[in-house]
């Protein structure tokens, strides 16, 4: 069942079992702009062919193009400024206005006054936050990636853990901060870590897969979601119709750094932290090496007598672990409560983000950090050039095609084939 | 790792056995336990046969059955055959599966309807209309899976083909059109499926996560730039029921409710399926496919086009799911909205690996799912009966499908080749 194995190494020393390597090894430098030039070069593609969706759905574009023939100007004019607007309240949304940060700094500097400096890096730290949670769940998946899981259920198990990590926050009242919080954040992880080693059981038990396995509990953990937070979870008072749970103890929430209204919180720490983790876990271990043995080549892990089975299950259950700590930090951090559809798809574009990074921890902090940016801005590009905010999954199909398949990079940019291995590693059905 | 797992099968079967047995057991004390509550002797349970909708059909008396009687006898059925496979063990194991589930539902639709009168041929009916786009969506994945090509981008295809035909249909007035493009829809996607995952050998379930993120992402941004400002190419539009079409059909007791009550993509479902069983186990066609799927390099050997097969069924398979996608438009609600085909398409991929591969096996598999997604919209009308959270009902199909794909009934074999691009030597 399994296809020609593929062994993924760090920074693209590796080659596919497949092809022989016969091009003469490049120098550092050379190879780390190879690997670099695919996710750049997809990115850029994705986002032109994007525009073609925001052209294509304006009338007032289409209109002008209509009339190409008597007014060619006019209709390359008018797509140029919709596009550009639109990926300009992207850039202001994202990371905010250079010159006004300018001035802030400036500012602060002469005077030594804070709010406009505050208000100039608000985007910026908004990107940050919004990172937070893709740098959680992209490892997740990339974590299965490396044991040849493809765990698209991310978005069920922030679910779970801001659920998990919402109780434990609001009902334990009276506790230390040094106890509370870590308590919080650590059984959120926990139940994702139980919620997401089901499907691992399953796959290493069964044979059935992961990939619709934990598509599945998606909706379970959606709908157990609905029934806790419009029932048992359900904050009561004068609110008591909005499906929201109670909001934590002050004790559970990830402290801020800055002064309001910027959010950035220690879980952007928590999750640059946890990227390392599991860095040292994947490279320096034995475990991580067990899974990333089975992920390579789960027949020969076995003859080596590596448990297949017990490490389908442990990586499952961290990778469930890491997708419930989005959840928990978005809870702790941001949120202070769990309401009814609070992630806007964290976890689905996780999927794309660690395929944009490689699967390696440290291409998926950069992907998560892109992504985050993406995301707020295009929250902004949503309000200003009304663009709706589900462009951005237009954008995150081509990123994944382009880096999953990089001969058509290659082809469109008349690229050598470089010495980067192919990143993908998934199976079929594992029957 | 297929030959690792079967070892490790194999010599679980014993205990397998055992455990089996103890689940029918837990099974039958449940139906026991659960079925008698709440409930008195004497009480009664009424099953209509007749559906709201069919006034003008002929009407049939209603089925009416004693409460306690019947989930009592039911439940010691299913228990005893527990206790025997236990300890002694049956040969085969399918058919205790059919028994055990079909005596929990009976006695649960039973125990639900004490009292009052639940409707069966609506039940049924419904269950055929909630299954078809699962059996399109299972034709689809047979279609591409039996050429060795993994198709998860199901549900992407059926979200852009029903958006597509509710588009296409008040765009030209013409619900055929709609239709049409609906089709046309789903082979664009799959062929571009198929670019990707036999042209470029790209890894083929990355390959239909691209369409599903893509499909899902162009959906609700068109949904929310075009439709929801044009209102108007957003208006319902569906294709009349047979019964609509001819009255008479409709008259039939419970067949005329059961079968032409219905939209005509059930029927082309039903077509569908007898055909491709035919084709895909009787015909050089379904032989040479059959042939690239399990070993495409005795096919090849062979004189046959890999390749040129693939693209052929994937994109065939493409089709048939738009098919499925135009079925939540045209054939159901008449109108588009964000995200409506709702996991359908994964279902159908679960009903595809339960059915074995097969299209038969599909639609059985697809007919549970249909099942117990109808009894989940059913039991809402009987709440007062039934005291589950609708959350817990809405998740009853997904747990179906989990507790069919860790193989109730042992295991499945997917094609050889499935899944491997290939290359020509």
């Amino acid at each position: 069942m399994a296809n020609s194995v593929q062994v993924e190494e760090a920074g693209g020393g590796g080659t596919p079992a497949a092809k022989p390597a016969a091009a003469p090894r490049a120098s550092v430098w050379q190879r780390s702009l190879n690997a670099l030039a695919i996710p750049v070069l997809a990115l850029f593609s994705a986002l032109v062919l994007s525009a073609f969706f925001i052209l294509g759905s304006d009338p007032v574009v289409l209109t002008a193009w209509s009339k190409f023939f008597a007014n060619p100007g006019g209709a390359l004019g008018i797509s140029w400024k919709t596009v550009a607007d639109a990926y300009g309240a992207l850039f202001l949304g994202a990371i905010g206005n250079p010159g006004q940060m300018a001035r802030a700094a400036e500012l602060y500097l002469t005077t030594g006054q804070t709010q406009a400096l505050v208000n100039a890096f608000y985007p910026f730290t908004e990107s940050l936050v919004a990172s937070t949670p893709y740098i959680f769940a992209g490892l997740a998946v990339a974590l299965g990636f490396k044991c040849g899981l493809f765990n698209i259920g991310a978005e069920g198990q922030i679910y779970i853990g801001a659920l998990v990590a919402g109780f434990v926050g609001y009902s334990f009242a009276g506790l230390p901060w040094i106890i509370h919080m870590p308590l919080t954040f650590l059984a959120g992880a926990l139940g994702g870590a139980v919620w997401c080693a089901i499907p691992g059981f399953l796959k290493a038990k069964t044979g059935a897969h992961e990939v619709i396995n934990t598509m599945m509990m998606n909706y379970v953990a959606f709908n157990l979601a609905d029934y806790l937070l419009n029932g048992p979870m359900k904050r009561g008072g004068p609110e008591g119709f909005i499906p929201i749970s109670p909001d934590i103890q002050t004790s559970a929430e990830f402290p801020r750094f800055f002064p309001s209204p910027i959010r950035l919180h220690l879980g952007f720490i928590v999750a640059l932290a946890m990227a390392i983790l599991v860095w040292w876990f994947l490279y320096k271990t034995t475990l991580g090496f067990e899974i990333r043995t089975v992920g390579a080549n789960p027949r020969a892990a076995r003859y080596a007598g590596i448990s297949v089975t017990r490490n389908f299950v442990l990586a499952m259950a961290l990778s469930g672990a890491l997708a419930a700590m989005a959840g928990a930090g978005e809870v702790m951090g941001v949120n202070h409560n769990i309401a009814q559809g609070f992630s806007p798809g964290y976890g689905f574009d996780s999927i794309a983000l660690a395929l944009l990074g490689g699967s390696h921890p440290l291409g998926v902090v950069f992907a998560a950090l892109l992504f985050g940016t993406l995301r707020n801005g295009a929250t902004k590009m949503q309000s200003l050039a009304t663009i709706p905010i589900d462009i951005i999954s237009i954008v995150q199909a081509f990123v994944i095609m382009f880096v999953a398949a990089p001969a058509i990079i290659r082809w469109v940019y008349r690229l050598k084939a470089g010495g980067g291995a192919q990143a993908i590693f998934t199976r079929g059905w594992g029957g | 790792m297929a030959a690792v797992a079967q070892i490790g099968v194999r010599s679980e079967t014993f205990s397998r056995a055992r455990l089996l047995g103890a689940f029918y057991t837990v099974v039958g004390l449940a139906i026991l336990f659960f079925f008698s509550r709440n409930t008195h002797v004497g009480e009664l349970a009424t099953l209509g046969l007749n559906t709201v909708q069919s006034v003008k059909a002929i009407q049939l008396p209603d089925i009416i059955v004693p409460v306690l009687p019947v989930t009592a006898i039911l439940g010691a059925l299913v228990t005893l055959l527990g206790v025997w496979q236990m300890v002694r063990g049956f040969r085969t194991t399918g058919w205790l599966l059919g028994v055990a589930s079909s005596a929990f539902l009976v006695s649960f639709l039973v125990w639900a309807a004490r009292g009052t009168s639940f409707s069966l041929i609506g039940i049924l009916s419904a269950s055929l209309q909630l299954a078809t786009p699962i059996l399109l969506g299972a034709l689809s994945g047979v279609l591409c899976e039996r050429s060795a090509v993994i198709n998860i981008a199901i549900e992407g295809m059926m979200l852009g083909a029903a958006m597509t035909s509710v588009l296409v249909a008040n765009l030209t007035g013409s619900l055929w059109l709609g239709f049409f493009a609906a089709l046309a829809v789903g082979a664009l996607l799959a062929a571009w499926h198929a670019v990707m995952s036999i042209q470029f050998k790209m890894d083929q379930i990355v390959s239909g996560t691209v369409i599903n993120i893509f499909a899902t992402g162009l959906t609700s941004f068109l949904n929310q730039r075009v439709m929801q400002v044009y209102q108007n190419l957003n208006n319902q539009v569906t294709f009349p029921l047979l019964s609509q079409v001819s009255p008479e059909l409709g008259r039939i007791p419970i067949l005329g409710p059961l079968f032409f009550d219905q939209s005509p993509i059930v029927w082309m479902a039903l077509i569908l399926l007898v055909v491709i069983q035919v084709a895909l186990f009787n015909t050089r066609w379904g032989l040479r496919t059959r042939a690239v799927g399990e070993h495409p390099r005795a096919a090849d050997t062979l004189g046959i086009n890999v390749i040129r097969t693939r693209y052929i069924n994937v994109i065939l398979g493409g089709m048939v799911a738009g098919l499925g996608g135009a079925y939540f438009t045209l054939g159901s609600v008449g109108r588009f909205d964000k995200l409506m085909t709702n996991g359908r398409g994964f279902i159908a991929l679960a009903a595809m690996i339960f059915g074995n591969w097969t299209p038969v096996g599909s639609f059985a598999s697809s007919l549970i799912f249909g099942f117990a997604d109808a009894l989940q919209v059913k039991l809402q009308i009987l709440s007062g009966q039934v005291n589950i959270p609708s959350d817990f009902l809405l998740m009853l199909p997904y747990i179906v499908t989990m507790i069919a794909l860790a193989g109730v009934v042992g295991r499945v074999v997917p094609p050889a080749a499935d899944g491997q691009p290939y290359e020509k030597q």
